[in-house]
């Protein structure tokens, strides 16, 4: 087990080096530059700029500055922020709370709706739950997040007056009424979020128990005369679960996706704003770093499937 | 009796615990004049009208929170390092200048005792130096006396390449020198009018010698205190996450008396202006929202029983179409829109006067822009003093194709006009917006009804203001017949924004395309003027001079003006806030006060 995971591990060495040539290469090739903001405004000569260019080596080869890059990042320098003069490390481990817990409570409320009602779903193929339930589904997944959250934020902020729509990191109370600002400010990042997830997975969780549910075994156990819940829960729920870890693990880039349009549109400091203003201001080090995270997130997920198929199924042998 | 009551007046007012309309009222009661009130402020030290904003409060503090909300936050607060208005307006919180610019484009003293003037000894008589005269009893937020030595060092900082201060353009030129320990002298290099420039506004922020002195050139990058700004400012620093959030609260020993009005302030960055609107106009959660870069209508519909409103400020930002005197499609030593060519069409005067009748700048106007446009013939837009009166617009599509018939082009069978079998075609590029885009389709509609075959183009904006030279969609390489964009005034004397069109700076391959003049407009007239002015102390002649600029360009059709852009913001039903078109949103921060 543990030599499989790391022969895992430095097979994804390889490819996080690959995808990092890629990610630089695109963004070398890419046009404009930090001091873009400098060229219309007629107090700051061009030189001023071309000094700031060459400061920060932006007028070096690309290869030179990919070497460069790759070198720093070895040592555990992140590099450094054209824009912000600062540490990109720093920056993002600024916004990283943030994005983890909005993130981690929408995929917890995505599974705590899609798991009871896929499987109750499935246990009752086309009763008037289902099709209700498959009907939202296909609602859900067919609403972008960037339009349900603004019809949150008409309805819920505009309309009712209920919640707020502006994020804010530091709410100034302390204990219980800090706790319940957290909570209020998001609900409807989360909700939005989650129930996007929720929608797909639902589908998923109830075809996936529908596939198993008709299995010999399972009519065996029934036979033995086990009660309909312990069918249900232990025997047919593990095994339709490999194919559901699969989803959540290789949808959860999808969610860092997602989530980038929601903080833009809540105005939540979480990486993914960070990324917008990055690429909005053409702070090359910053969108590097960003999207470097993204790409280990989902080597690493993909890991945690492999490792938790063993787990769930003992007959795939992990070698 | 009554010299005694009037100088304590006046003493009142000079320190704001009298506002200038209470001092006129009381003086009106007794049978003064208002004229005469005025010139008896004047007298006593009160420079004229120098703040319009008046202030209420009469006691520190008690406002309560004061929530802004910016679209795109600050990232950075060092206002030597702000490359964007967003920086700058963060630094200005906590940082301040020796004086700032209020909404007519006067000085307001900040950190200066008082505006240097001829009369009080401050400006040389020939313009090549300037006294500046610092508030005795200010200090830093650490509570070190603020001395003449931070602005010299201040000076030495940002003028120092190493530092890569992008305010070196403002100081890089001038020499500061020590005159006491309340007073600076700017020493300039050549004779210059426009004085105001070092100390003033964004870029004029004094940083603390005590905090800065070790991080003077290539270390300036290290200095902690570039995210924890210590200045002495209206609020005190209290947390900073860079595009996102930057707090301050009260100072308790600020310069000015009753100042600042709030009790913390809140900066929060990130989202988008219409959501921002919403967020000050209908929920309220928000007293202030920065740049409304939204249409009219939006604005009008979210303003309908709200909770807020929009407030606009008049600058000199302009929207214009640019013509090409070169020609872009032919190729001349690897370079198009050389020189050494000449535009085809738009090179005969009377064709560009033709082309600038079919801009329908009232259809813009209603159409795109609304409250937050005004029309104008004049390149240049203020301040007042600078603006020509001699100029005119209309928009006569008969009489432009009358015009274009006498300069030989007839409308062919395709209804196209053509001259010599050659095509009255032209590409109209511009950056990608939407507002911008919509402009396009106004002007290439009446272009249609005129015989002109208009193609459209739109490049990404950060390509179209890029400094790539690689790239040739670039503004300044200017590879299209027409372009049309904005180019900000961000002080308020024309100096830089006239300079740009002088001969001498006529973008071209040998400057990687960083020369300013992008149209490359040639014209010994303007440059002689331009020289002049750059030169002339007598404030009236060098306006005068300023004024041909604007009406050579005009008579020349360089530029066909679009817009006079205004400043637009929203701002909650309470919120007073003070704003310029001449400075940026915080400039002024000390004088925002809520109304009860």
């Amino acid at each position: 087990m543990s030599q499989y995971v790391l022969r895992r591990l430095l097979i994804a060495v390889p490819s996080l080096l690959a995808i990092s040539l890629v990610l630089f290469v695109v963004l070398a090739l890419a046009p404009g530059d930090p001091f873009s903001e400098l060229a219309t405004n007629p107090n700051v000569p061009p030189e001023v700029q071309a000094a700031l260019r060459a400061k920060f080596g932006l007028d070096d080869p690309i290869y030179l500055r990919y070497l460069h890059w790759l070198n720093a990042m070895l040592h555990g320098d992140w590099g450094f922020s054209f824009v912000s003069r600062m540490n990109v490390d720093t920056l993002i481990l600024q916004r990283l709370p943030a994005t983890l817990y909005v993130i981690g409570s929408a995929q917890i409320l995505a599974l705590l709706i899609a798991i009871p009602v896929g499987v109750y779903a499935a246990t009752k193929p086309y009763s008037l739950f289902d099709q209700i339930a498959n009907t939202l589904a296909f609602v859900g997944f067919s609403l972008p997040t960037f339009f349900t959250g603004i019809l949150f934020i008409l309805i819920f902020s505009v309309t009712l007056d209920w919640l707020p729509f502006v994020y804010t990191t530091d709410i100034k109370a302390t204990g219980i009424r800090w706790v319940l600002e957290m909570i209020r400010q998001a609900i409807m990042p989360v909700a939005v979020l989650g129930l996007f997830q929720a929608a797909s997975m639902t589908r998923f969780v109830r075809s996936a128990m529908l596939d198993v549910i008709r299995l010999d075994y399972v009519t065996t156990a029934r036979a033995k005369g086990l009660g309909q819940t312990t069918v249900i829960i232990k025997h047919v729920m593990r095994n339709a679960m490999i194919p559901v870890v699969t989803l959540i693990a290789l949808q959860m880039p999808a969610v860092f996706g997602g989530a980038i349009v929601t903080e833009q549109i809540f105005r939540i400091p979480g990486i993914g704003s960070l990324l917008i203003s990055s690429i909005l201001s053409n702070d090359t080090p910053v969108v590097m770093a960003v999207t470097f995270v993204f790409a280990c997130l989902v080597v690493l997920f993909n890991l945690i499937a492999d490792v938790l198929y063993g787990w769930l199924d003992p007959r795939i042998s992990l070698r | 009796m009554l010299e005694k009551e009037l100088r304590s007046m006046i003493g009142q007012v000079k320190d704001g615990r009298m506002d200038r309309r209470a001092f006129v009222k009381r003086l009106a009661a007794v049978g003064f004049t208002a004229p005469l009130a005025n010139q008896l402020l004047a007298l006593g030290g009160v420079a004229m009208a120098q703040s319009p904003a008046v202030y209420k409060p009469t006691k520190r503090g008690g406002g309560g929170p004061l929530k802004v909300l910016w679209w795109q936050g600050p990232t950075l607060l060092n206002p030597h390092f702000a490359t964007g208005t967003k920086d700058q307006d963060g630094s200005r919180l906590f940082y301040e200048p020796l004086a700032s610019w209020d909404a007519d484009g006067n000085l307001n003293p900040i950190l200066a005792a008082e505006i240097p003037s001829l009369a009080n000894g401050g400006l040389a008589a020939d313009a090549k130096s300037v006294v500046w005269k610092i508030k005795p009893g200010v200090k830093w937020h650490d509570g070190k006396p603020l001395t003449a030595d931070d602005f010299v060092f201040t000076w030495q900082y940002a003028s120092d390449p190493a530092t890569a201060a992008v305010s070196i353009s403002t100081y890089g030129d001038i020499t500061v020198e020590k005159v006491s320990d309340l007073s600076i002298r700017i020493l300039f290099k050549t004779p210059t009018p426009f004085w105001a420039n070092a100390f003033v506004g964004a870029y004029g922020c004094v940083l603390p010698k005590h905090l800065f002195a070790e991080y003077k050139g290539s270390k300036s990058r290290e200095a902690p205190n570039n995210l924890t700004p210590v200045g002495t400012g209206p609020y005190k620093f209290v947390e900073f996450k860079p595009g996102d959030v930057v707090r301050g609260e009260l100072n308790p020993d600020y310069h000015m008396p009753n100042r600042p009005h709030f009790d913390t302030i809140e900066m929060k960055g990130g989202g988008d202006a219409v959501s921002a609107a919403r967020a000050v106009i209908q929920t309220g959660e928000f007293d202030f929202a920065w740049n409304m870069q939204v249409e009219d209508d939006v604005l009008l519909r979210l303003e309908k029983g709200g909770k807020g409103k929009t407030v606009y400020a008049t600058g000199g930002d302009i929207e214009f179409i640019a013509i090409n005197f070169t020609d872009p499609n032919v190729e001349i030593d690897g370079e198009r829109s050389s020189i050494k060519t000449k535009h085809p069409i738009l090179s005969d005067p009377n064709v560009r006067k033709a082309l600038a009748l079919l801009v329908d700048r009232d259809s813009v106007k209603k159409a795109i822009y609304g409250r937050a446009g005004r029309t104008t013939a004049n390149y240049l837009n203020g301040p007042e003093k600078f603006v020509s009166k001699n100029t005119s617009w209309e928009f006569n599509i008969e009489k432009a194709s009358k015009m274009l018939d006498d300069a030989g082009w007839k409308v062919g069978a395709d209804g196209v006009r053509e001259k010599d079998g050659k095509k009255f075609k032209l590409l109209y590029q511009t950056s990608t917006n939407g507002p911008r885009q919509k402009t396009q389709a106004i002007v290439k509609q009446a272009c249609q009804k005129a015989g002109i075959d208009v193609e459209l183009k739109s490049v990404v904006a950060s390509v179209f203001f890029s400094s790539d030279v690689a790239n040739p969609d670039t503004y300044p390489k200017f590879y299209a017949d027409i372009e049309e964009f904005q180019i900000p005034m961000t002080q308020p004397d024309p100096a830089l924004h006239m300079r740009r069109y002088i001969s001498a700076n006529v973008a071209t391959k040998e400057n990687k395309w960083q020369g300013q003049n992008f149209p490359r407009y040639v014209n010994k007239e303007y440059d002689d003027a331009i020289a002049a002015a750059e030169t002339e102390t007598d404030p009236v002649k060098r306006a005068a001079l300023y004024i041909k600029c604007n009406d050579l360009l005009w008579q020349d059709t360089v530029f066909i003006p679009v817009m006079h852009r205004l400043l637009v913001d929203a701002c909650s039903n309470t919120l007073r806030p003070a704003l310029s078109g001449w400075a940026n949103r915080t400039d002024n921060i000390q004088d925002w006060y809520r109304e009860a």
